[in-house]
């Protein structure tokens, strides 16, 4: 049994979604989670972990542009990927609530990215036999950077969860807090007995336990985000917005 | 002695010392010092250009962006590594410069505060940087001489990078290009500081120049980059903020203002603007991830008993 909490009363569904609205809210997981990555690089508790955070970062912020150009170009009224990433509002982003919570503690920094990265390894595949070549191809590309990422993610999960107590003790409480932006990464799709099954035995790996908190938040794909949104678009978009229309 | 003569044919036939040659105790000490001083700046260095990833005015920009920062961290480990063939760990060294008691490029001393200082960082410090870099490429100690090779590239693309960033402000808005006439005139002196006491004052060179570790002056590198930089300012039409600054024919060189060195030696010895936020951040980001370190380890040992068992 799970409670899940959805946008209230009163605010249209999630849109069902064409092309374009689908390219997007991928679109906006992986700009969101890219610039989340992107303010740890520096603050990492080590220089190998910096380096990897900041390809993480980068293959995130690759895969995001490609999307928008993409979607710029189904939409078809000329937008870049920098008006799409720039000038959209807080409700018009369509990402998954998971991406957007805050780094936290590095444990909290591994389930985020853990969780993500064994969806995404369902998502790419799936999408990288789709009959639209130019998305199967981006798929394609994605999925060798996603078994890069899981492997880093998964194998740190493994350590910290299996590492010393308080490490396991800080990954289980990230991983129950995190549990509830789960449910959303499986609406409208079938990839969730995968990624259960992936997830579930990385941590066993780990001696962690699979959280048994019903509760679960959605939203994020019809722009009913949690507070953290706001933010971080206030940052990654205050230049384009002080400065509209500039090249730099 | 038949030692240090040996080890001096070496360094004077232009061949390397490697690691387990023998070497004097003050070329050990002086290398370990300058590659540690080295590898410092380059993750010091992260924080004035990390400032600025999630704000990157595009996409692009960004992403440039984050891979020099992530460039910069693969140089701090290389040079850790360098050093680390001279019978130091990077640990023990990282230790130093939180403490205090080793030094980085004054330059990450200054603040970065707006988005063309990212350009002046690449163009000006990547540029100081490089000025210096192409002398240690033929360093006699083989190691530091390799690492430099290597990093010696990247410097240079980041150089250009932040160079065609200002371009783009420069060819911009009046509002853009007075960006990066704010960021030349913060970063320029600080720049020229990158290389240094003038001769007469600085206490290393002369060894230094004998065992081949260095092998240009700190004034005479101060001069190229100035003569190499100037030309390209004008390139940008923003101007450096010297009065002083005129080419001379009879020298072939650009005539130069004095440097401001009560400014010079208050930041060397940690008083600038930055210095105590700068380390803060590194031994924040250190402590704060000392239970990570601790998992690896205790879950690599746990993993070499199951293996055993
Ligand atoms: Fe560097
Ligand atoms: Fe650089």
């Amino acid at each position: 049994m799970t409670l899940v909490s959805r946008a209230p009363q009163g605010t249209p569904p999630p849109d069902p979604g064409d092309k374009f609205t689908m390219l997007l809210a991928h679109a906006d997981d992986n700009m969101v989670l890219s610039q989340r990555l992107g303010e740890l690089i520096s603050n990492a508790p080590e220089l190998e972990i910096d380096i990897a955070v900041g390809n993480i970062s980068l293959d995130h912020l690759g895969v995001a542009r490609a999307l928008y150009t993409y979607a710029g170009e189904v939409e078809g009224e000329g937008h870049s990927e920098d008006q799409l990433a720039m000038f959209r509002n807080e409700r018009d982003f369509t990402n998954l609530l998971l991406v957007e919570q805050p780094n936290g503690d590095f444990a909290h920094t591994i389930v985020r990215q853990f969780l993500f990265d064994a969806y995404q390894a369902e998502l790419w595949s799936d999408l990288a036999h789709s009959d639209d070549e130019q998305l199967a191809g981006m798929a394609a590309r994605a999925a060798k950077e996603n078994a890069y990422h899981l492997r880093f993610s998964a194998g740190w999960l493994v350590r910290l969860g299996d590492g010393t107590y308080e490490s396991h003790h800080r990954a289980q409480l990230a991983l129950d807090e995190l549990w509830q932006y789960t449910a959303e990464l499986f609406e409208g799709n079938e990839y969730r007995e995968a990624w259960e099954s992936a997830v579930g035995s990385t941590l066993s790996e780990a001696t962690l336990d699979v959280p048994d908190d019903p509760y679960q938040r959605t939203g994020g794909r019809s722009g009913f985000h949690t507070e953290h949104l706001g933010l971080l678009l206030a940052e990654m978009q205050w230049m384009q917005r002080s400065y509209p229309g500039l090249e730099w | 002695m038949a030692n240090e003569e040996r080890f001096q044919q070496i360094v004077d036939a232009e061949e390397k010392i490697e690691p387990t040659d023998w070497m004097p105790e003050g070329y050990r000490k002086t290398l370990i010092r300058q590659i540690a001083q080295h590898a410092h700046s380059e993750v010091i260095g992260m924080q004035p250009e990390g400032n600025w990833i999630t704000r990157a005015p595009s996409l692009h920009r960004k992403a440039i962006l984050i891979a020099k920062v992530q460039d910069e961290a693969g140089h701090g480990l290389y040079l850790y590594s360098a050093a680390e063939t001279l019978g130091v760990n990077r640990d023990e060294l990282q230790e130093l410069l939180h403490q205090g008691k080793h030094k980085y490029s004054s330059i990450f001393n200054y603040p970065t505060l707006n988005w063309a200082d990212i350009g002046a960082i690449g163009w000006l410090v990547d540029g100081a940087a490089i000025t210096n870099q192409v002398m240690l490429t033929r360093c006699s100690y083989g190691p530091y001489s390799r690492a430099m090779v290597r990093i010696c590239k990247e410097e240079s693309f980041h150089q250009r990078q932040g160079y065609e960033l200002l371009i783009r402000l420069c060819q911009g808005t009046p509002e853009q290009k007075a960006m990066a006439q704010d960021a030349l005139n913060r970063w320029w002196w600080p720049s020229l500081m990158m290389f240094g006491p003038h001769d007469s004052d600085s206490t290393h060179t002369e060894q230094s120049m004998a065992w081949k570790i260095k092998r240009v002056s700190n004034d005479d590198l101060r001069q190229q980059f100035v003569d190499m930089t100037v030309p390209q300012a004008n390139y940008l039409g923003i101007s450096i903020p010297d009065p002083d600054l005129r080419w001379n024919a009879d020298r072939g060189h650009y005539d130069f203002g004095d440097i401001d060195w009560d400014e010079f030696w208050r930041v060397v010895k940690g008083n600038g603007p930055m210095n105590r936020e700068r380390v803060a951040h590194k031994v924040k980001a250190w402590e704060d991830g000392a239970w990570v370190r601790e998992a690896a380890t205790a879950y690599a040992s746990k993993k070499r008993a199951r293996t055993a068992a």
